[in-house]
């Protein structure tokens, strides 16, 4: 933590720090208290007056339908989302270690998206999907599919889910071609040389040797899709239609600033901080015991 | 190469280059969009190869904006995510240095406590406090403005651990030798500790950089004013308009203008980019 040579105590260290600890208490400690505060508070329709209700946002909060279907929106959207961009990534993290001409070519084609905003990939795939103009669209209906994400759920959620997904391929294909590059060859090489085929050694080498790197990816994938996925939603569905793409990142948005119910909205922060920190925790309990290999 | 097996390496390169097309599907869609008239662009189907008039929609998106609009081109808007993208990173940087050394080269009360105060901030991401966090930039006095746009988002405890980290590295040696030689705390942290870190510095500049450029929405609520939006932002205002006025020749042009800077950032600088990317993580 400390180094053994150190300066002497004095008024500097608490000037070097002073910046970060005003941004701190500023702007993440006084509003995350005043969260908590709003949340067990009820405001009229005018902020005139508040009340002081103890935990009956979160009461409230609990028998609302829409929350509980927000939630379960939330839970199968992140699993999507994990789950397409991880295989997705895990396949060509595969080939890619395979080839050994041109993989840091391929690494070069594949990891841009990581830099495309998300409210930008919700508008390229909103636009290919338009169901009047989009060219993904034209084509479906050549083929006797009627797309339109904007009247049918279940196609809404495909399509923020193939948005979401396809900017996280390039973070995921990353940390998998790094994790395969640094199995150690020899293993490989002793189980081709017992007669295990390609596919053989990926079962039963590579998938367990590999398994800290997709555990660790797993835990960045559920938090990319509960929290940085705001500008996907916000872009191509708002939500909509009727709550099928409504996660709990937006409906803290739309509740609060659309919706205007501060002590129902700050009831949801709360909540979602308890999963940022559930996961957080999650996370560093396994970083630690990451260089296993 | 474990074993030879040409028709396999074949079809792996097959496989990676379909993978290659379907990532970059999005991208050409919207270039060829971006490449053609705005009469072209209502007709069914769009067209999937390239036109003649990439120009005409920059000059369009750069100084004009969409027809319905305020007449606000995106050049603002570019300068904007610019200079908030820059103030994020530089700012992030400055401060999380700064208070790395104090608590890794430093005994001093309170340090643990000031420690845990920084590691904190890395469990409340800015979506779970937008409410009051924009009460009290409100207060401040801060909406519309750079500082309210990147001030907020600056404290950040993963570059601090990063730095700490880095900083722990460092042989003891250097500093009983600057000692000796007579330097103080902060010629030791210049002339020392920030030329030795000066790569982690670049790599994790790069990750912020795209950080800054890509918020989305922070700047949403905190502007009011067209002067001080933001690119990403003014795709979203176009995206609403489009229901009305489908110029998605424009609108393209605008998202191709949007991704090209923090995308080039990535294919140019791309040793630190991962390298960034792996160390912050950890």
């Amino acid at each position: 933590m400390l180094k053994n040579v150190h300066f002497k105590p004095s008024l500097l260290p608490f000037l070097l720090v002073f910046p970060q600890i005003v941004v701190t208490l500023v702007f993440f400690i006084w509003p995350a208290t005043q969260a908590l505060y709003q949340s067990v508070l009820v405001e009229d329709a005018f902020g005139l007056k508040t009340e002081f209700v103890w935990f009956k946002n979160f009461g409230e909060l609990f028998q609302d339908s829409h929350y509980w279907a927000s939630f379960e929106v939330t839970i199968v959207f992140s699993f999507l989302v994990a789950f397409l961009s991880m295989s997705f990534a895990f396949v060509l993290a595969i080939l890619a270690d395979r080839v050994i001409k041109g993989s840091g070519t391929y690494r070069t084609l594949l990891i841009w998206p990581y830099a495309v905003a998300p409210v930008t990939a919700g508008a390229l795939w909103v636009f290919m999907f338009n169901p009047t103009l989009g060219v993904v669209a034209y084509a479906l209906s050549a083929m006797g599919y009627e797309w339109n994400h904007q009247l049918n759920g279940g196609e809404a959620m495909a399509l923020v889910v193939m948005a979401s997904a396809w900017k996280q391929v390039a973070y995921n294909f990353l940390f998998f071609l790094a994790g395969l590059q640094s199995i150690p060859k020899s293993l490989i090489e002793a189980a081709a040389i017992d007669g295990a085929g390609p596919g053989r050694r990926i079962l039963d080498i590579i998938l367990p040797l590999i398994s800290p790197t997709t555990f660790f990816l797993l835990v960045i994938n559920v938090v990319y899709a509960f929290f940085e996925t705001f500008g996907v939603i916000h872009a191509v569905t708002a939500g909509g239609p009727a709550g099928a793409t409504n996660i709990l990142v937006y409906k803290v948005f739309s509740d609060g600033f659309v919706g205007l119910d501060l002590g129902g909205s700050a009831a949801q922060s709360v909540i979602l901080m308890a999963i940022v920190i559930g996961l957080t925790f999650v996370q560093f309990k396994y970083v630690e015991k990451r260089v296993a290999y | 190469m474990i074993e030879n097996r040409p028709l396999l390496t074949f079809f792996s390169h097959v496989m990676l280059l379909l993978g290659v097309a379907v990532i970059a599907l999005p991208v050409w869609i919207m270039f060829v969009a971006a490449t053609h008239p705005d009469v072209r662009m209502t007709q069914v189907p769009l067209p999937i190869l390239p036109g003649g008039y990439f120009f005409e929609n920059l000059d369009i998106a750069l100084n004009k904006g969409l027809s319905g609009q305020s007449g606000q081109g995106v050049a603002r808007m570019l300068l904007n995510s610019l200079v908030m993208a820059m103030l994020i990173a530089c700012g992030k940087i400055a401060i999380s240095l700064l208070s790395a050394f104090a608590i890794v080269y430093f005994k001093f009360p309170f340090r643990m406590f000031f420690f845990w105060m920084i590691f904190i901030t890395l469990m409340l991401p800015v979506e779970v406090r937008i409410l009051p966090t924009y009460e009290v930039v409100a207060n401040l006095g801060m909406l519309d403005s750079y500082w309210g746009l990147s001030i907020p988002l600056i404290a950040s405890a993963t570059a601090t651990f990063m730095f700490r980290q880095v900083f722990l590295t460092i042989p003891d040696e250097l500093l009983e030798a600057a000692r000796i030689d007579g330097a103080g705390p902060m010629r030791f942290f210049w002339d020392i500790l920030i030329p030795m870190s000066r790569t982690n510095i670049a790599a994790l500049f790069v990750i912020l950089f795209i950080f800054g450029w890509n918020q989305y929405l922070w700047p949403l609520l905190i502007t009011s004013e067209p002067e001080m939006y933001t690119v990403v932002m003014g795709i979203k205002q176009m995206l609403e308009a489009a229901e009305q006025a489908p110029e998605w020749n424009v609108i393209m042009m605008t998202a191709l203008l949007a991704m090209v800077p923090p995308v080039c950032v990535v294919i140019f600088m791309q040793t630190l980019f991962v390298k960034g990317l792996t160390e912050t993580e950890k």
